[in-house]
C-alpha cells in the first residue's frame, strides 16, 4: 500500500486540571525566581559585571539600608493602593485606565490647599479639607466617563485615558502660575503636611493597610461589593434583580476615583510635598498589573505589589551601581519580568502535550513531516 | 444483531480508540466505532457524553489526546478544519457561521481557496446543481439576515456540500426548525444518502432517531456504548442505552383544580432591540394551577415578552395585571415581591437569572441579597438555602462555594428553577428552562414545575420541544412574528397544526372575534379595564407632555 505523507503535530494544547496549590505555587514561584536569574545574566552581558554580582545589587537595593526597606514597604503600599482603588471598576469590568489623572488631581488639590492661607495658619483644618477635596475631586475625575458611559454607552477605556491627560495639562497649568521663576518646577512646600508618624514613610502604609482591609470587607461582603460584581457579570441579570445599574456604574467609579485621590493626597502631602506631572508615576497603569495578577484579590495583592516594588527598586538600584544613567535597560528587564510570570499563567491553566508514538522521537527530532505507513 | 450484513459495506470513518480529556474532565474515552458509506448514522446520548467533542475531533477543531482516526481506510491528522475539508468532512455546527450582510452566493463563494477565481456564475452553477440533484430549495440571492434559521440552515449545509463532502455532520439540526422543516431537512438527506455520502447525526430526540437514521450509535459519560440498527431497537432500549439504566418515558400531566386568571395581558404591545415591533397586540392569560406553553420559532417574541412581564422592557401598549392589579410601571424589583418569577435561559444558558462566576450560595441570593437592614449580604442564610437545594434537587457539585460556570448544564439549570422555586412564586414565567438538557435532568426539571402546578402556581412555558409541550402543558399559545395565532388545548391538537400556526399559514384567532384571548371570568369587570386603560393612556399623555 501507498505510504502517505501525514502532518503529524509535535504537541497540541491540553487544558488542565485543577492544579494543587503547591503545584501553583511552585510554577509561579519558579518564574520569579528563573526571571530574575535570566535579567541577571542579561544585565551581566550588557553591563559586563558578574551575573551573581547584579543580584546582590538588586537585594542590596531593597534590603541594603533600613531606608530602603521603608521604601520598598513605602512603594508597596503606593502601588497597593492604586491598585485597591481599580478594584471594584475592573470587577465591574469598567476598564479605569485612568488612575494617573485621578491621582494627579488629588495631589494638585492637596498642594493647592497646603500653599493657601489655611495651610499656613491651621495645619489640621487644612489636612481635613485637603482629604475631603482629594477624595472628591478623584470621585469627580472618575465619574465623568462613568456618567458618559452609564448614559451614553462611551468607551471607557478611551474616555479615561483622555482624561489623564486633561489632568496632567491641568497640572503644568497651576506649575507654570504657581513657579515664581517661571521654571514650571514647584519647590517644596514648606506648610499643611500630613501629620509624621514616626516616620515620612509610616503614614502611607497605615493608610493603605486600612484601605485594604476596607477593600477586602467592601468587596466580598457589602451589597455595594455583590452589585458591582452582578453588573460587571451581566447586566441584563442585574436589571433583572431589580439593581440600578447607570447608579452603580457611576457610584463604584467615584469610590475607585476617591481612592485614587487619597493616594494623590499621600503623595503631595505627606512623600513630596510637591507635584510636577510626574507625580503619579504611572502607578495608574503598573497598578492594573497588580490587580490582575491577584485576580482582583485584595489581600493576594500585597504579594503582587511588593513583588512589582521590588523589581522596580532594586533595578534602580542595579542601574545606580552600573553607572547607567537611563532607565531603557532597567525597564526593558523589569519588562522581561513580567514577561515571564505573566506567561506562566499559561501554564497553570494548560498544558503541552507532545505526540505520544511509535515514531514520536524520530518526529520531534528530524521534521514535523513524517510518513506514516497505512496499516490495513 | 445482523451486523455481518454491514461488514461487506464500506468505511468511510473509523475511529480507533480516541481519548479527550480537558483537564481533569474526560470527554471521549476508548472510542472506537464505523460509519459506513451511505448511510445515516445517528450519534445518540445524554449532554455531555461526548457527542459533540468527538465530531469536533473529526472536523478539525480539537484534536485527539490519543487514537486515529481514518478515513476510507487511510489514517488521517486531523489538526484544523481545512485538514477535514481535504479529506471531505464537512460540519454544520448548531450556531451558524455565515456572514449576516453577504447573499447566500457571497457566503458560498468564501470558501473560496487561494488563487481560485471569484467567479460567481460558476459558483452559481455548481450550487445549482446540488440543488436539484438534492432537492434544497434556496434563493442565492436573498441577504443572510433576512433569512429564516431553516433557510440559513440549509445554506450551511449547501455551502458545506459545494466544497464537495462525502462525510457530513450534523450537530442538532432539527433543534431549530418546525415540524415541517425537519421533514423536509430528512428528505434532502435521505437523497444524500442515496448519493453514497455517509452522514452523522447529533440529536436528543429519538422520535427523529427513529425516523431517519440507519444505525445509531450510543455514547455515555464519554464511553462507547454500542451500536445499533434503527430496524432492530426502540426508543425505550435506546434510551436505557443512554442512561444505563431503565427510564419511564412519560411526562404527568397531572389534573389541577384551574382558578381564576392569575395573570392576564390584554393587546399588549413590545418593541425589541432594535425598534421592531416584537409582541403585536397579543391578548392571554394563565390561571392559577395551569400550565400554559408558548411555541413559535426562535425570534418570535418569546424573550421579548419574558422581559415585558418581568418589568425590564418597556411596553408600548397594553395592559399586564397580576391579580387583578396592574403590573405596569413597577420595577422589576416589586414585581418579584408581588411572586411573579421570571427565568429566561438563552442559548449560552447562563445569560439572565444567574451569574456564572459566582457560586451557588451567591446566585441563590441574587434576588434577596437586598433584603434586611445593613450595608452587609447576609450570606450565611444564602450558604443554608443553597445546601438545602442541592440536597433536595440532587445537585451535583464539589461544594455551594462553586462556581456556576463549572457546573454541568443540568445542574446549572436545578439551580436556576430551584431558586426560582423557593421564593415561592404565584406565577412562573419560565423560557428554555430544559434547554439542552438530557433525559434525566429534562424530567426532573418537569416534575418540579408539575408540582408547583399542583399547589396552583399559574406557569407559562416558553419551549422548543413540540412533543414536550404537547404532553406537558395543559394549553399552548402559539406565536409568530410577535401575534397570537391561537390558544389551543394541548390533548386536542397535533404537532402539525402547531407547525402550520408557527409559520403564519394557520390563523385560529383571526376566526374568533376580538376578544381573542381574554378571560371570561377575568378578575376585573370590563368597567375596570376600560377604567385601567384610560389611567394608563392619561398616564403616558402625562410623560409626553412633560417631555
Amino acid at each position: 500500500m501507498a505510504n502517505k505523507i501525514v502532518n503529524e503535530p509535535l504537541f497540541h494544547i491540553a487544558k488542565r486540571g485543577n492544579l494543587p496549590l503547591w503545584k501553583a505555587i511552585l510554577i509561579r514561584g519558579g518564574a520569579i525566581v528563573g526571571a530574575i536569574l535570566f535579567s541577571a545574566i542579561l544585565c551581566g552581558i550588557v553591563f559586563g559585571k558578574n551575573p551573581i554580582k547584579i543580584i546582590g545589587y538588586l537585594f542590596d537595593g531593597i534590603l541594603g539600608t533600613e531606608r530602603r526597606i521603608w521604601l520598598l514597604i513605602r512603594d508597596t503600599a503606593l502601588l497597593l493602593g492604586v491598585g485597591l482603588a481599580l478594584v471594584p471598576a475592573f470587577k465591574m469590568k469598567f476598564w479605569n485606565l485612568g488612575g494617573n489623572g485621578q491621582i494627579l488631581m488629588g495631589a494638585l488639590i492637596a498642594v493647592a490647599i497646603m500653599r493657601s492661607n489655611i495651610g499656613k495658619n491651621n495645619v489640621l483644618v487644612a489636612n481635613i479639607l485637603m482629604l475631603i477635596g482629594s477624595m472628591a475631586i478623584g470621585a469627580i475625575w472618575a465619574a465623568i466617563p462613568a456618567i458618559f458611559k452609564a448614559f451614553f454607552k462611551t468607551n471607557e477605556s478611551l474616555f479615561t485615558l483622555m482624561m489623564n491627560y486633561i489632568a496632567s495639562g491641568i497640572v503644568a497649568y497651576f506649575l507654570s502660575v504657581w513657579s515664581v521663576n517661571g521654571t514650571g518646577v514647584l519647590g517644596q512646600v514648606k506648610t499643611g503636611h500630613l501629620p509624621v508618624v514616626l516616620n515620612a514613610h509610616l503614614l502611607t502604609i497605615i493608610v493603605v493597610a486600612v484601605l485594604t482591609a476596607i477593600m477586602h470587607v467592601y468587596m466580598k461582603h457589602c451589597k455595594q461589593g455583590y452589585e458591582l460584581s452582578v453588573v460587571g457579570e451581566s447586566e441584563n441579570t442585574a436589571k433583572y434583580i431589580g439593581v440600578n445599574v447607570k447608579k452603580v456604574i457611576i457610584r463604584t467609579l467615584a469610590i475607585s476615583g476617591a481612592i485614587c485621590g487619597i493616594i494623590g493626597l499621600l503623595l503631595a502631602g505627606s512623600i513630596d510635598h510637591s507635584i510636577n506631572e510626574q507625580t503619579a508615576n504611572n502607578m495608574g497603569f503598573t497598578a492594573i498589573m497588580v490587580a490582575w495578577l491577584a485576580k482582583f484579590n485584595p489581600l493576594m495583592m500585597i504579594l503582587s505589589s511588593l513583588l512589582i516594588a521590588f523589581l522596580t527598586r532594586g533595578m534602580g538600584q542595579v542601574q545606580t551601581e552600573c553607572n547607567i544613567a537611563n532607565d531603557a535597560v532597567a525597564n526593558l528587564v523589569v519588562g522581561i519580568v513580567y514577561f515571564i510570570i505573566i506567561g506562566c499563567e499559561f501554564f497553570i491553566s494548560y498544558q503541552l502535550k507532545f505526540k505520544k508514538g511509535k515514531n514520536s522521537k524520530e518526529s520531534s527530532n528530524k521534521s514535523k513531516q513524517k510518513t506514516v505507513k497505512e496499516r490495513d | 444483531m445482523s451486523l455481518q450484513e454491514n461488514t461487506a459495506r464500506e468505511v468511510a470513518v473509523k475511529f480507533e480508540n480516541i481519548t479527550k480529556t480537558f483537564g481533569s474532565v474526560v470527554a471521549n474515552n476508548n472510542v472506537s466505532f464505523d460509519v459506513y458509506k451511505g448511510e445515516i448514522l445517528s450519534l445518540l446520548g445524554e449532554n455531555g457524553c461526548g457527542k459533540t467533542t468527538l465530531m469536533n475531533m473529526l472536523s478539525g477543531i480539537y484534536f485527539p489526546d490519543k487514537g486515529n482516526i481514518y478515513v476510507y481506510g487511510q489514517p488521517v491528522v486531523i489538526q484544523s478544519p481545512k485538514d477535514a475539508f481535504a479529506y471531505k468532512i464537512g460540519m454544520v455546527h448548531q450556531h451558524f457561521k455565515l456572514v449576516e450582510v453577504f447573499t447566500a452566493l457571497q457566503n458560498i463563494a468564501l470558501i473560496l481557496e487561494k488563487g481560485q477565481k471569484y467567479d460567481l456564475k460558476k459558483i452559481r452553477e455548481g450550487v445549482n446543481q446540488i440543488c436539484s440533484k438534492y432537492g434544497f430549495n434556496i434563493d442565492l440571492d436573498k441577504k443572510v439576515y433576512n433569512m429564516s434559521v431553516s433557510e440559513k440552515q440549509t445554506l450551511e449545509i449547501v455551502k458545506v456540500l459545494y466544497r464537495g463532502t462525502d462525510i457530513l455532520v450534523l450537530d442538532e439540526p432539527t433543534a431549530v426548525l418546525t415540524p415541517q422543516e425537519t421533514k423536509k431537512l430528512f428528505a434532502v438527506i435521505k437523497n444524500m444518502r442515496e448519493d453514497g455520502k455517509s452522514i452523522i447525526i447529533i440529536t436528543h430526540k429519538l422520535n427523529e432517531v427513529m425516523e431517519i437514521s440507519d444505525r445509531v450509535t450510543i455514547l455515555r459519560k464519554g464511553e462507547y456504548i454500542g451500536t445499533v440498527l434503527t430496524t432492530e431497537t426502540n426508543e425505550k432500549e435506546l434510551t436505557e442505552m443512554m442512561v444505563g439504566k431503565k427510564v419511564e418515558l412519560k411526562i404527568d400531566r397531572p389534573k389541577t383544580e384551574f382558578d381564576r386568571p392569575i395573570l392576564e395581558i390584554r393587546d399588549l404591545l413590545v418593541k425589541a432591540d432594535d425598534g421592531s415591533v416584537a409582541i403585536n397586540g397579543t391578548s392571554f392569560y394563565i390561571r392559577s394551577g395551569e400550565i400554559l406553553g408558548v411555541a413559535g420559532i426562535t425570534g418570535c417574541g418569546q424573550k421579548e415578552l419574558c422581559e415585558a412581564i418581568a418589568g425590564i422592557r418597556d411596553i408600548e401598549k397594553g395592559l399586564i395585571t397580576h391579580d387583578g392589579e396592574s403590573l405596569i410601571g413597577l420595577s422589576p424589583k416589586e414585581i418579584i415581591k408581588k411572586g411573579v418569577s421570571m427565568s429566561f435561559i438563552p442559548e449560552d444558558r447562563l445569560g439572565m437569572g444567574l451569574v456564572p462566576s459566582m457560586s451557588i450560595t451567591d446566585n441563590m441570593m441574587l434576588k434577596t441579597y437586598a433584603d434586611g437592614k445593613g450595608i452587609f449580604v447576609d450570606r450565611k442564610n444564602a450558604r443554608e438555602r443553597a445546601v438545602a437545594l442541592v440536597k433536595k434537587l440532587s445537585i451535583v457539585t464539589p461544594s455551594t462555594e462553586t462556581p456556576v460556570r463549572r457546573l454541568s448544564g443540568g445542574n446549572v439549570q436545578k439551580v436556576l428553577v430551584g431558586r426560582e422555586i423557593e421564593s415561592n412564586p404565584n406565577v412562573i414565567v419560565t423560557a428554555y428552562p430544559v434547554r439542552g438538557l438530557d433525559i434525566n435532568s429534562s424530567y426532573a426539571i418537569y416534575d418540579i414545575l408539575n408540582e408547583q402546578k399542583k399547589k396552583g402556581t399559574g406557569i407559562l412555558f416558553i419551549g422548543e420541544d413540540l412533543d414536550v409541550m404537547l404532553a406537558l402543558c395543559d394549553k399552548i399559545m402559539v406565536l409568530c412574528h410577535g401575534r397570537n395565532m391561537g390558544i389551543v388545548h394541548a390533548s386536542k391538537t397535533t404537532k402539525e397544526e402547531l407547525g402550520l400556526m408557527m409559520t403564519g399559514s394557520l390563523d385560529l384567532s383571526e376566526a374568533k372575534n376580538k376578544e381573542y384571548g381574554k378571560a371570561k371570568d377575568s378578575r376585573l369587570t370590563d368597567e375596570q379595564w376600560l377604567e385601567l386603560e384610560q389611567k394608563e393612556n392619561s398616564e403616558e399623555k402625562g410623560e409626553n407632555d412633560n417631555g
